[in-house]
């Protein structure tokens, strides 16, 4: 035993302190996805899609007359991690803002980083509502811009006039919140308890045996529709074991609020043809914005030569990331700064083309988009058509009125 | 023939049906040359627009009309597309127009889908049925009328009326005979009713019985009603019972195979494969590359049967790597070889998702392997798991035959059993090791390619069965392929038994807790050899 | 009895501890009492007192992650307690980790008090929002602070006394052992993630405001946890020195090399190594307690059976029955994550798994036993 080992420790330390100030010369932001680990299968995605829309903005000349230049971190779907990273970016890295997370316990995680450091945090998915953060754009729809709208399209003559609803979840915050919200939906709709069953699965849960019996047994019931708040990857073996077990839309309709194009990558959907996801967007939607959208997509996967190639596809979150970025970077030209609070005050308000075919904006007080919301039917190609969609978008309440409490809330 | 007139020719081509169907007597009826479609523009015109839709549709089938039914079925499969000029079906990838079958070379992008909902859907399956009662062969005619059945309307009674009226098949009439029956609960006759509930209960359609019971005035129907209900539920819940027996012993064949591949690296050689899981995950992999060869191929339904020696060889070649590199420098080592072979993991996983991305891939289950076994009314068995219940017995009875019956599993247990005596006559053990090793990895590699078949395929896909793998080995007993069976059957009954009332999560703690009492009670699992030697030695 | 069963031995190859009753040498503590006053007050001083233009100033980023390093090479100390010195492998020293932090983070959600997104002063946000009325019966009591720091040691040492009594009563060891602690910290894994359980599910403890009225966002607080954490990884050293060089120490040794003839000696096994696991699962509460302030998030992943492998891997990292080797191993392990996880986001996995491999095969006795050898030629 000698020196070396203080030595080591020692220089250990100065390297992880080592201050960098490099000159700015560009802006610099924060892309926080899980690039390994159990989230890497969805965030991974959101990664390309922001590179490609720092790129796009680069092309046309970058924001303030100075590129932007991406800082990819991989928190490697471990929470503490996202939170220490979150405080890299912010203190050593310094940048501008940070895009990223996409499970509620991720960003819940960062969150006080966020909050402490007064820094931006654009949070690209559909959560579960009850939070605002000054520190936090949302992207992703609440309860009211997805779930809401989906059970009132189930029970409506069109979508079969559902009157007994099977919720069926991930046990996390998300479901829980969702269904929760429903039940006092449904209750306002006057169906009641004995026609609502609630039942949880684990993460990662992939077999569905008994879930699909249930399911069955309680569709033998008549009028029935599941509502899935099924977490990502679990999604196929439940799909698979509908198809295989012979339940169809016709009969049991499931709508599901986390299924999206990228998750029926991993499925044959012939069987679920006719099962349903409520997004505010769509990869088969026909306009010029998502045209152009899915042109850039295709040419990016290609030019980089991404997995996955020809089958990548775009869904949901990935435009969410795209319109965040997007408006971010409209609000930096309006603020003529990249300072937090200007930022943050040019957000308000600022609006932005979508490839939904919307013209979406940012809310003045509640730093939640406006969305249409859409209902998909699964098609045979793995894609969605509309089934039903709102006429204009409409606004996020992330204070649900049905949880009870809420609307002594008064929302600023 | 194009030229006649609508009426006289629906006249016409009904008259040819009847004196056809009537002269096979029961046959399957005649192979009609069909017209693309026969539909003219006006009803074309009607049923494409979303407002007139649904009454065309109801007034097609009222009338019968079997010439709607090219359009109809392109509809719901979504086939039919509005053009710039015309509307055109898409048959088998080439588009027609839908009036003249004339081929319309029209660029897709200017098509718009025609696209129905679930409601639609309903209606079109039923209508699509009815008419199909009066066309096609037995077995097409037999499936219309199981859909008929499950998803009835009071538009297709002329329909099913006219098809009893000229059915010659018993099979098919019988059933015809029971779905006018049961169409017959909506009629205002009460034994007419009572005989549709009659027909209802024996095809337990439960949904129905409960729908005309909140309508039903009569109260010797209601009794009816009330008792079919009641004796419907018996047979659910039998029907329940078999199904839940089923699935715990198809969890039980799932977590065999997950283990087998285990049961010889870690229960015959001692080898604590952190990486295991990545095996399955490589033979799963191996089965998707093995099957976007085959796609397109017409062969395409018998890529298994490729994909059962790719996995396997796959698995096997990254074993064999992994022994050579880290695992033979560790033997008696065990502890480090956890360390080691769980950065092999790894690196398996990290390479997976550089090399095939990190989202899911897909692997769909072929035609043979879709949908299941209809046991009874209640009671679907899916076929996947039935091949992997039975792919599971097979790959046992291989891996019991290759340890007791050849030269290989000889000398594996030789060496495994005391690799000294065996290096001293003559065993040249590093192969050995190294052979049964590659031989475990495979296994898990075909384990692999049945778990693609079930669940997802992605670079997680093997950290999802680590523990319940090592679970099934300890819990049966190290180095017993016969306490490795007992224990994947019992695990996965009791998980599945659990579940009804426990929920998910509670079973799978339940079941876990269970293994670690009953390891404190039989350290060595459930089938020991009792012998005298010291643990140690 | 088959053979078979011998290869799955714990190793009997494992490194000699320095011989002398000395402690270290007096060299070896002049660089322990070095990095200490490092962390103890020089990273104090360089993050408060130097102002934050300074190239010499320490971000707050720095000071968290070294004191979240610390607290891994807490646990990483007490697993060589376990696993160099008696050659239990626990593949569950996560789940005592997380347990002494889940009893500190109960105290820190409670320490909230009104400042929650519901404002509710004795439910914690997440119980408001699953409709519950009152607390459950566990949680009474949780706001005060002493309890809960008793609790922080009791709770997993009373878990690791029970599971040990039983476990090591049945004589199961080696391999069996490993997978059923492995199996043990999977069960409480599902078991938090449930919404129902009553510690806030897959979200966990998150938010907390303050310990002891001393705000967790201030850089005061900031320094005296990481001072906290430093010193606590100096006295379990000592401590884990101390009984390592004692009779007790030698006793666990020998059963880590030959525990049926220690039984034939006439010592009873059992009790030995109840006592060293026990404090062992003690050891990782207190550095999970301390750790969870410190990252501001506690949830159940990390009881995942990955988390706990990677408590090992520092430990064959650094050199196992070393004592100073985990601590280098754990600073190595986690220092490379977060160094790679920015520089290489998409191959550090690469880096991370072929680091095991090579320590394994070709470093048997991790890098401090690279230094050690050429320390000494």
């Amino acid at each position: 035993m000698n020196g070396r080992f203080g030595l080591a420790a020692l220089a250990c330390a100065l390297t992880l302190s080592a201050a960098d100030a490099r000159a700015e010369e560009t802006l610099k932001v924060g892309i926080l996805h899980s690039l390994s680990g159990t989230m890497a299968i969805s965030e991974t995605s959101l990664k390309d899609v922001a590179l490609m829309t720092i790129q796009e903005i680069n092309a046309k000349g970058g924001v303030l007359g100075k590129k932007i230049e991406p800082v990819v971190v991989d928190p490697a779907s471990n929470w503490p991690l996202f939170a220490e990273k979150a405080r890299q970016l912010l203190t050593k890295d310094k940048v501008a803002a940070v895009f990223g997370c996409w499970t509620s316990v991720s960003r819940k995680s960062v969150l006080p980083v966020f909050e402490e450091l007064n820094g931006l945090l654009f949070y690209p998915v559909q959560y579960e509502g009850e939070e605002l953060s000054q520190n936090v754009f949302y992207t992703g729809a609440a309860p009211n811009q997805q779930a809401i709208p989906a059970v009132e399209y189930l029970m409506s003559k069109e979508g079969g006039g559902a009157t007994r609803f099977f919720l069926l979840g991930t046990d996390y915050v998300y479901p829980r919140t969702t269904n929760k919200i429903l039940r006092a939906f449904l209750h306002a709709k006057g169906v009641t308890d004995k026609d609502i069953q609630e039942t949880y699965t684990p993460f990662g849960h992939s077999d569905y045996q008994t879930i699909v019996a249930q399911i069955k047994a309680f569709g033998a019931g008549g009028h029935a529709a599941v509502i899935s708040t099924i977490n990502g990857d679990s999604n196929v073996p439940f799909y698979k074991e509908l198809g295989n077990q012979g339940l169809k839309a016709t009969d049991i309709p499931v709508v599901a609020f986390s299924v999206g194009e990228e998750e029926l990558r991993g499925i044959d959907t012939k069987p679920l043809v006719g099962h349903l996801a409520a997004w505010n967007y769509f990869m088969s939607l026909k306009n010029p914005a998502n045209t152009a959208f899915i042109k850039q997509w295709k040419e990016y996967v290609k030019k980089n030569n991404l997995p996955g190639g020809d089958s990548r596809v775009t869904n949901d979150p990935m435009e969410a990331t795209y319109v965040g970025i997007h408006m971010w970077a409209q609000a930096v030209k309006k603020a003529g700064t990249t300072k937090v609070d200007a930022v943050r005050a040019a957000m308000s308000g600022q609006t932005f083309t979508a490839p939904s075919g919307f013209a979406l904006k940012m809310d003045e007080t509640n730093h939640h988009l406006w969305k249409p919301v859409m209902i998909g039917e699964v098609q045979g190609n793995g894609q969605f058509s509309v089934v039903w969609k709102t006429s204009k978008p409409i606004r996020a309440q992330p204070w649900s009125p049905y949880i009870p409490g809420n609307e002594k809330r008064a929302e600023r | 023939m194009r030229s006649v007139p609508s009426a006289e020719r629906r006249l016409l081509t009904l008259l040819m049906l009847l004196t056809a169907t009537a002269a096979r007597s029961g046959e399957a009826a005649p192979p009609e040359p069909r017209p693309p479609t026969t539909l003219d523009a006006a009803t074309l015109d009607r049923l494409v627009k979303p407002e007139s839709r649904d009454e065309t549709i109801a007034s097609l089938v009222e009338a019968t009309d079997v010439h709607a039914l090219p359009v109809l079925r392109a509809l719901l499969e979504g086939n039919l597309y509005l053009g710039p000029t015309a509307v055109l079906v898409d048959r088998d990838g080439a588009l027609q127009d839908a009036l003249t079958g004339a081929p319309a070379p029209v660029d897709r992008d200017q098509l718009e889908q025609l696209t129905i909902n679930n409601r639609l859907r309903r209606t079109l399956e039923r209508s699509v049925a009815a008419l199909s009662l009066l066309q096609g062969s037995a077995s097409e005619r037999l499936a219309a009328v199981r859909v008929l059945q499950d998803n009835p309307g009071p538009e297709v009674l002329p329909a099913v009326q006219k098809a009893l009226a000229q059915e010659r098949d018993r099979q098919v009439k019988e059933a015809l005979r029971a779905t006018a029956a049961m169409l017959a609960l909506a009629s205002p006759e009460p034994g007419q009713r009572l005989a549709a509930i009659e027909e209802l209960r024996k095809a337990h359609a439960k949904r129905r019985l409960l729908q005309q019971r909140e309508v039903e005035q009569d109260p010797a129907v209601l009794a009816a009603l009330d008792d079919a209900v009641r004796e419907v539920d018996l047979a659910l819940q039998r029907a329940a019972m078999v199904g839940l027996f089923f699935s715990g012993l198809s969890l039980g064949s799932i977590l065999l195979l997950a283990a087998l591949g285990l049961a010889i690296t870690f229960g015959l050689m001692g080898v604590i494969n952190m990486a295991h899981g990545e095996l399955l995950m490589v033979g799963a992999y191996a089965t998707w590359l093995v099957q976007s060869a085959f796609r397109g191929s017409r062969h395409f339904d018998w890529y298994l049967l490729a994909a059962l020696p790719a996995s396997f060889l796959a698995a096997a070649a990254v074993g064999a790597l992994l022994e050579i590199t880290v695992v033979r420098k560790l033997y008696g080592r065990p502890l480090e070889t956890l360390l080691a072979t769980w950065g092999a993991s790894l690196l398996i996983v990290q390479t997976v998702r550089v090399a095939f991305g990190a989202q899911n891939v897909e692997v769909s289950n072929p035609s043979w392997m879709s949908g299941g076994l209809t046991l009874l009314p209640d009671l679907v068995l899916p076929w996947n798991r039935i091949v992997i219940l039975l792919f599971s017995a097979g790959v046992l009875a291989g891996v019991w035959l290759l340890l007791t019956r050849t030269r290989l599993g000889l000398l594996v247990r030789a060496v495994t059993q005391d690799r000294q005596r065996a290096a001293g006559l003559g065993v040249r053990t590093p192969r050995v090791d190294l052979l049964a090793f590659a031989v475990g990895s495979g296994i898990a590699g075909l384990g692999g390619c049945a778990l693609s078949q079930i669940g997802n395929v992605g670079p997680e896909l093997g950290q999802g069965f680590i523990v319940d793998s090592f679970m099934v080995v300890v819990l049966g007993g190290v180095g017993q392929l016969a306490g490795t069976t007992i224990a994947a059957g019992t695990l996965g009954a009791v998980n599945k038994l659990l579940e009804p009332w426990a929920g998910a999560v509670m079973a799978k703690i339940v079941v876990l807790v269970f293994v670690i009492l009953f390891i404190q009670r039989r350290p060595q699992g459930l089938f020991a050899l009792r012998g005298r030697a010291l643990e140690e030695g | 009895m088959s053979t078979a069963t011998v290869t799955l031995t714990p190793s009997v190859a494992a490194p000699p501890s320095p011989p002398g009753r000395r402690l270290y040498p007096r060299k070896v503590w002049a660089v322990i009492l070095s990095a200490y006053g490092v962390l103890a007050v020089a990273i104090p001083v360089l993050h408060l007192a130097v102002p934050a233009s300074s190239p010499l100033h320490l971000s707050d980023y720095t000071v968290t992650l070294v004191g979240k390093i610390l607290c891994y090479a807490t646990v990483a100390l007490a697993m060589d307690l376990v696993w160099g010195y008696t050659g239990i492998l626990s593949l569950g020293h996560g789940l005592f980790f997380a347990l002494g932090g889940y009893a500190m983070g109960m105290y820190l959600m409670r320490a909230i008090g009104r400042d929650g997104v519901y404002g509710d002063p004795v439910l914690p946000d997440f119980m408001v929002f699953l409709d519950w009325k009152e607390l459950p019966w566990y949680w009474l009591g949780s706001e005060r602070f002493l309890q809960q720091a008793l609790l922080v040691v009791a709770v997993p040492g009373l878990l690791a006394f029970v599971f040990g009594w039983f476990a090591f009563r049945s004589r199961i060891r080696g391999v069996y052992f490993s997978i059923i602690t492995q199996a043990l910290t999977y069960a409480s894994m599902l078991l938090f993630f449930r919404n129902q359980t009553g510690f806030g599910g897959n979200n966990g403890f998150t938010d907390f405001k303050r310990i002891l009225g001393f705000p967790l966002a201030s850089p005061r607080t900031r320094v005296v946890l990481l001072m906290l954490s430093a010193t606590l990884l100096m006295s379990v050293l000592v401590l884990c020195r101390v009984l390592v060089l004692s009779k007790l120490g030698r006793v666990l040794t020998a059963i880590r090399d030959a525990e049926d003839r220690v039984r034939f000696c006439g010592y009873d096994p059992v009790s030995f190594k109840l006592f060293v696991w026990t404090l062992s699962a003690c050891i990782c509460g207190i550095a999970g307690a301390l750790y969870v302030p410190q990252v501001g998030i506690i949830n159940p992943s990390e009881m995942s059976p990955a988390n706990s492998v990677e408590i090992a891997i520092a430990v064959a990292l650094g050199g196992r029955g070393t004592l100073l080797g985990p601590i280098l191993g754990a600073a190595l392990l986690h220092g490379a994550k977060s160094v790679l996880t920015v520089a290489f986001p998409e191959l550090w996995l690469f880096v991370l798994g072929l680091s095991f491999i090579v320590v394994t095969r070709w470093l048997p006795r991790g890098v401090l036993g690279l230094l050690w050898r050429e320390g000494r030629s």
